[in-house]
């Protein structure tokens, strides 16, 4: 214990004897503490001081903003169902596509990635390939496609592939760096070659994990394709768009009822399958 | 454990049995169906002409945003402390929406099962739908600008630092609690001293696990009007501006890198 530390708790078992019981903070250091607080009194006088609101224009959108809430409670699914349903059509078929696609292509990423697996310049290309997809949102990489592949689901479908392989390869890398040594130990010892290791040893650690990911990633690329329809990529984030800018709320309240109602089936059909797998 | 015995009469031992065997292959069956049936409908709704002309078309905009222009780098300092803010203060407004909503979802501090659906119903329905949504709705209604930005951050935040923290708070000790309750303790007593010690660490990196993401997604916001870098980016691609639109991402992928490491650093001190 450093020295200032043990100072402090003398200090705070003697307040203790005497009656003056004080709850502990949760950074020990006063000065720590101390500079903290300044900093962040200082950043949101800062911060809140370059936000300009135009508050003419938020009373004038107020009522509008209600009008959305209405719309809720009577959400149209009738008027613009052939639009809904070409979209909603395209945004599950691209979400599946993409997740088998992107998965499979994750994998040997992700065992590239995996230190403990790979040589050091495999490990180096892997990793940059991981950062690349991890740091843009899918709507950037989405423009860059959508301009390369012209307008419609393909485009949609290589971005949310090409996302999906920067999470399922980081989180398997991870999960394959911090798996149980022993048993890669014992197929080696059986004189096992580097793809028997991997196939009896690392496969059987990882694979629960592996299912119970993909399952949640299908979740997200659901969640993502409501949104790269917005520049083109295809999907029902088109239909949505298209509706709010029209002020058709009543359409947008039915369309962000599906999505909700969708995620929530997918969020509870994926714990059943991982609660199966495990 | 699923035994066979040969035609000599000598057993086998096999991985499966028969009928999980074929369970097995007809999974397969389906979910390759599938696959394939999904890829008819998107090849169907795909111009095949543009898809055979993508390597061009890739090279040409890789050759359009080389060199990038550096000096359009001084333009974006302002739009990037937009985008900063937009994700710290919409994470601060997110997380204080969140808390008390934690700690009516969660199963052992909730005063009622049915305020306990209807604080679930409300990190559903904010985790379902992604901020550039929000953004969209907010910018019809607030008009342009960096607060609509904010508030569609702060929106998507509940639902995700709802879901940890109140998972979180259904996974404490119960000991600290009873100990507390056992003093004569009010409700609000127990709260502060017997669940919230418990909980801060968590929710200390939760909030910076997701002010880290809300980075990523506030650099997109602009593209629908939510004020910071965004903003700039649509300008530029609008004009088609390549080499302004490669300086953005340079200067996306830096502050990324950054707010990743840091976030971290941070949890791995606190953790």
């Amino acid at each position: 214990m450093k020295p200032i530390e043990a100072a402090l708790s003398e200090q705070r078992q003697q307040d203790a004897q005497a009656g003056r019981w004080r709850r502990r903070p949760l950074i020990q250091s006063p000065f720590l503490r101390l500079t903290l607080w300044v900093g962040l009194v200082v950043y949101l006088i800062l911060a809140l001081g370059s936000v300009e609101v135009n508050w003419a224009r938020v009373a004038e959108g107020a009522g509008r903003g209600l009008e959305f809430l209405a719309a809720f409670t009577r959400p149209d699914f009738i008027s613009r169902w052939d639009d809904i349903w070409a979209g909603l059509l395209e945004s599950l078929t691209m979400t599946v596509t993409s997740t088998v696609i992107g998965v499979a292509l994750a994998v040997p990423v992700g065992l590239g990635a995996a230190r403990n697996i790979a040589p050091l310049p495999i490990y180096w290309v892997c990793r940059g390939i991981i950062a690349v997809s991890r740091t843009f949102q899918e709507v950037i990489i989405a423009i860059l496609f959508v301009v390369m592949f012209g307008f419609g689901p393909f485009a949609g479908m290589i971005t949310l592939a090409f996302a999906t392989i920067g999470f399922m390869a980081k989180l398997l890398a991870e999960d394959i760096e911090d798996l149980d040594e022993r048993q890669v130990e014992a197929v080696r010892a059986t004189g096992g070659g580097w793809w028997q290791t991997l196939n009896y040893a690392v496969q059987p650690q990882v694979m629960p994990r592996l299912i119970g990911l993909s399952m949640y990633r299908l979740d997200i690329n659901f969640r993502e394709s409501a949104v790269i329809g917005i520049v083109g990529a295809g999907g029902i984030g088109a239909t949505l768009n298209t509706s709010i800018n029209r002020y058709e709320y009543d359409t947008s309240a039915a369309v962000l009822l599906i999505i909700i109602a969708i995620v929530l089936l997918s969020e509870y059909s994926s714990s059943f399958v991982r609660r199966w797998t495990q | 454990m699923p035994v066979s015995t040969s035609s000599q009469g000598q057993p086998q031992w096999r991985l499966r049995t028969t009928k999980a065997q074929w369970l097995g292959y007809l999974a397969w069956l389906a979910g390759i169906s599938l696959f394939l049936l999904c890829w008819k409908v998107i090849s169907d709704n795909t111009m095949w002409v543009f898809v055979e002309d993508a390597g061009r078309q890739g090279t040409d905009l890789i050759s359009r945003m080389l060199p990038p222009e550096w000096t359009y780098a001084h333009q974006l300092w302002l739009p990037m402390w937009d985008t900063l803010n937009i994700a710290t203060l919409g994470t601060a407004l997110g997380i204080l929406m969140a808390f008390p909503v934690a700690f009516l979802a969660a199963r052992n501090t909730s005063p009622h099962p049915l305020i306990r659906s209807l604080a679930l119903t409300v990190i559903v329905s904010s985790r379902s739908i992604n901020s550039l949504i929000w953004a969209m709705l907010l910018v019809t209604i607030l008009g342009p600008g960096v607060l609509a930005g904010i508030i569609a951050i702060a929106l998507r935040s509940i639902g995700f630092v709802g879901k940890l923290l109140y998972e979180a708070i259904e996974e404490i000790h119960p000991t600290p609690v009873e100990a507390i309750a056992a003093t004569g303790a009010s409700r609000m007593q127990v709260m502060s001293y017997g669940v919230l010690p418990q909980i801060l660490p968590a929710f200390a990196g939760i909030s910076v696990y997701r002010w880290d993401i809300n980075i990523r997604e506030s650099t997109v916001l602009g593209l629908v009007g939510a004020g910071g870098i965004g903003l700039q980016l649509n300008a530029s691609i609008n004009s088609l501006a390549w080499d302004q639109v490669s300086v953005i991402f340079v200067m996306i992928f830096a502050t990324v890198l950054v707010s990743e490491w840091i976030s971290a650093r941070v949890r791995h001190a606190i953790i």
